[in-house]
């Protein structure tokens, strides 16, 4: 299935959750937030959310800034 | 040798903010620094217990095992404030807080910036008002950066920011305190901390914040852009040490005419 991830296409098998979706980008360790169609999943749900194709989804972190 | 520790007598003189309690009055940002190490090792200098963070994409197909900042900057050791930095609409600053509750675990304190223009980087007090009213109905603790409007300072805190942080020049610009007598007028109709968030240039900037009265400053450009940042930031973390003790101590008044400092009876003939 086509997904766009921070503004860039990304094919993943499918089915997928976010957790499947974190793993293929190697994030799972990281601190991250995510952001599924302009919503946010809370991390409890990443297991549960199933991923659907054409879901614009925004992976976010802490990074330096005043 | 004289005696170079600390008298005695200093007051304990922590700053509150949300209910926490803080005994270092410079706040610092992590943006603009050489690598993580120089962050680190800068923030630590400045002595901040408060640091600010900015919320931005992952980079897809990045290190793994690249470290992070919050793995230098650990938020059990440290308050991590995430700002809105770049944000020009309310809407897009709401976003990024609730973004940051989340990857925060549930964190509700926030640094709030809207922005009105990047040629000066100076608020959109419109889009600040309905930002800073929205996150506080929905369970945020409010920090806001403003311009240096007393009336607008009243508004913020009445509606309910944990503090007003009013800028003493454009950020980024290391201009120093340009509207002390704003800062003056904003800080003495307090109800809320009042800290100064952009402008400072070096560490008498800090101080003279201090001596006015605000109760801490927040700064970045001004260490990450010095030559040596992990100096500057000790220099600053002084800085604001004495310009608070100074505000506390209580100045002179300006007088147009000298006064002599030895008594004028007793001189010889």
């Amino acid at each position: 299935m086509d997904l766009m991830v921070n503004g860039k296409p990304l094919q993943l098998d499918q089915p997928a959750n976010i957790i499947d979706l974190l793993v293929q980008l190697e994030l799972t360790k990281k601190s991250v937030a995510v952001e599924v169609n302009r919503t946010i999943i809370p991390r409890s749900l990443h297991p549960n959310h199933q991923l659907q194709p054409g879901d614009q989804i925004e992976i976010v972190h802490a990074i330096g800034g005043g | 040798m004289l005696d170079q520790t600390e008298p005695s007598y200093l007051p304990e003189d922590p700053l509150e903010i949300a209910g926490n309690t803080y005994h270092s009055r410079l706040l610092t940002g992590t943006g603009k620094y050489r690598d993580l190490q120089e962050t680190r090792d800068a923030t630590a200098a400045a002595g901040a217990q408060i640091v600010t963070v900015a919320i931005r994409r992952t980079n897809i197909g990045q290190n793994p095992e690249e470290p992070s900042l919050l793995e230098v900057l650990p938020p059990d050791e440290f308050t991590i404030l995430p700002n809105t930095a770049g944000c020009f609409t309310a809407s897009d600053a709401i976003r990024t807080c609730q973004l940051a509750r989340e990857l925060l675990d549930g964190h509700k304190l926030v640094k709030l910036e809207v922005l009105g223009d990047k040629k000066t980087l100076f608020p959109d007090i419109t889009a600040t008002l309905e930002a800073a009213e929205a996150l506080i109905k929905d369970g945020f603790d409010v920090m806001v950066y403003t311009n240096d409007d007393p009336i607008i300072a009243r508004r913020l805190a009445e509606m309910g920011c944990v503090a007003v942080m009013p800028l003493a020049a454009p950020i980024g610009s290391g201009l120093g305190v340009q509207n002390r007598y704003n800062i003056m007028t904003i800080v003495e109709e307090a109800t809320v901390p009042i800290l100064v968030d952009a402008g400072v240039g070096t560490a008498s900037d800090a101080a003279v914040a201090m001596e006015l009265g605000c109760d801490g400053v927040l700064m970045n450009t001004a260490i990450a852009g010095a030559k040596h940042p992990v100096a500057m930031a000790y220099a600053m973390r002084l800085a604001i040490q004495a310009g608070r003790l100074a505000y506390q101590a209580g100045r002179i008044p300006r007088k147009r005419f000298a006064s002599a400092s030895s008594p004028i009876e007793g001189l010889i003939e």
